[in-house]
C-alpha cells in the first residue's frame, strides 16, 4: 500500500527516474535480481520438500508396520500367558518393548519430516507473496517510465511538424466536418445512383401496380385459354 | 523479443490488411528511446493512437487535451465525468500523462491481430466519443 502512495508522489513531482525515486538508489535491476533469486529459492524449496514429503510417507508407513507388528505380538503374549507360559510371554513382552522405542523414534522422526514440510510451504507461500509484489511494483515503475519517455518522443514528433500540435476542440470540429462531408457524398452518390439507373421510377411504377409482370402473365394465360380451346373444338 | 513492428506483423497481414473494422489505418514508427508506434486511422487524423510497449503489455494511448485546454472553473465536473465514464466505457480507460489527459487501453503483449483491431478501433471511437462528450469543459 505504501508503494502506491510513494508512486503517485514521483508522478506528481514531475521526476524523470521513477525507479530511482522510489526504489531504492541501485534502481529497479537490484529489485529484478531479488525477484530472481527468490524464484531460484523456490524452486530449490519444492525439490527440498519433495524429498521431506517422500521421507514423511516412508516413516508414515513404518509405523504403520510396526504397529500391526506390535498388536501380533501383544496377542502372542496374551495367548502365552492364557497358558501359563511366562518365560515366553517375558520375552515377547521384551520384544514389544523394543517395537515400541523403534515406534517412538518413528513418530518424532515423522513429526519432525512434518514441521519441516509446514516451514518449507509457508517459506514458499512468503516467497511467492514477496515475487508478486515486487514484480507489480516493477511493472507499475517500467510503465509511468516507459510511457513517459513515449510521450517525450511523441511530443518532439509531434513539434516536430509531421503532425499539428491542434486544441482538442478543433480536432474534434475538423473530425466532424470530415464525417459529416463523407455522409453527404455517401448520400449524394446513392441519390444520383438511383436516378440514373432509373431505379426509382421503375420503384414508383411497381408500387402503383403497374408494370411488365402483371401484362405478361396476363398474356400467357390468355394464350393458354386460346390453346385449350382449340384443342377442345 | 520481437519488436512492436514485429508483432503488429500479424495485423499488416490480415485478410483485410489495410483496413481495421472497416477504417483505413497507417503504423509509422516514431524515433525515441523507447519503441513506439503511431497508428493513423483515416478521416480521423488528428486522433491518432500511439502504441508502446511496457512489461509484457502493450498500451495503446491517444492524446486528447492539454490541462491548459480545459476550463479552469469546468475542471471538477470534468474530472468527474471522466471518472464517471471511466467503468462503462468499452475496453479503455481515462489516464493523465504529464500535462496531457488520455484515453488507453492495454493487451497482452502476445494477443492476436483480431484482438489487436478490436483494441485499436475501439479505442479510436472512444476517443472521439470523449472528445465530443467533454468539450464543453474545454476552451
Amino acid at each position: 500500500m505504501e508503494f502506491f502512495k510513494k508512486l503517485i508522489t514521483a508522478i506528481r513531482g514531475g521526476g524523470r527516474e521513477i525507479g530511482e525515486a522510489i526504489l531504492d538508489s541501485q534502481g529497479i535491476r537490484i529489485y529484478e535480481q531479488e525477484i530472481e533469486d527468490a524464484k531460484e529459492a523456490i524452486k530449490q524449496a519444492e525439490d527440498d520438500l519433495t524429498a521431506v514429503m517422500a521421507k514423511e510417507m516412508q516413516a508414515g508407513r513404518e509405523i504403520e508396520r510396526l504397529e500391526k507388528e506390535r498388536a501380533d505380538f501383544e496377542s502372542k503374549a496374551l495367548e502365552l500367558l492364557e497358558k501359563g507360559e511366562e518365560t515366553l510371554a517375558t520375552e515377547v513382552a521384551g520384544k514389544i518393548a523394543e517395537l515400541e522405542a523403534e515406534l517412538d523414534n518413528q513418530n518424532q522422526a515423522k513429526q519432525r519430516f512434518a514441521e519441516h514440510v509446514a516451514k518449507v510451504k509457508e517459506m514458499i507461500k512468503q516467497t511467492h507473496a514477496k515475487i508478486r509484489e515486487h514484480e507489480r511494483e516493477i511493472a507499475m515503475v517500467k510503465t509511468t517510465e516507459n510511457v513517459q519517455k513515449a510521450t517525450v518522443s511523441i511530443s518532439q514528433h509531434m513539434d516536430g511538424g509531421s503532425s499539428k500540435m491542434v486544441a482538442a476542440k478543433e480536432s474534434l470540429e475538423r473530425i466532424k466536418q470530415r464525417q459529416q462531408d463523407k455522409s453527404d457524398r455517401m448520400s449524394a452518390a446513392e441519390t444520383l445512383r438511383a436516378e440514373l439507373s432509373g431505379a426509382s421510377l421503375e420503384e414508383k411504377l411497381k408500387a402503383a401496380g403497374v408494370g411488365d409482370n402483371d401484362d405478361r402473365q396476363k398474356q400467357v394465360l390468355a394464350r393458354l385459354k386460346a390453346k385449350q380451346q382449340d384443342s377442345s373444338s | 523479443m520481437n519488436s512492436l513492428l514485429e508483432k503488429l506483423e500479424s495485423v499488416l497481414q490480415m485478410p483485410d490488411a489495410g483496413t481495421m473494422n472497416g477504417m483505413d489505418y497507417e503504423f509509422n514508427p516514431i524515433p525515441g528511446e523507447v519503441e513506439v508506434v503511431q497508428v493513423t486511422f483515416k478521416d480521423r487524423e488528428e486522433c491518432p493512437i500511439y502504441l508502446t510497449e511496457s512489461n509484457s503489455q502493450m498500451i495503446c494511448i491517444c492524446y486528447l487535451w492539454r490541462d491548459d485546454e480545459v476550463i479552469a472553473e469546468k475542471r471538477t465536473e470534468m474530472l468527474e465525468s471522466m471518472l464517471d465514464m471511466n467503468i462503462p466505457m468499452p475496453l479503455s480507460a481515462f489516464g493523465r500523462i504529464g500535462e496531457w489527459y488520455a484515453i488507453f487501453g492495454a493487451l497482452d503483449q502476445h494477443s492476436t491481430a483480431s484482438s489487436i483491431i478490436k483494441e485499436l478501433t475501439v479505442l479510436s471511437d472512444n476517443a472521439i466519443d470523449a472528445l465530443d462528450a467533454m468539450s464543453e469543459y474545454l476552451n
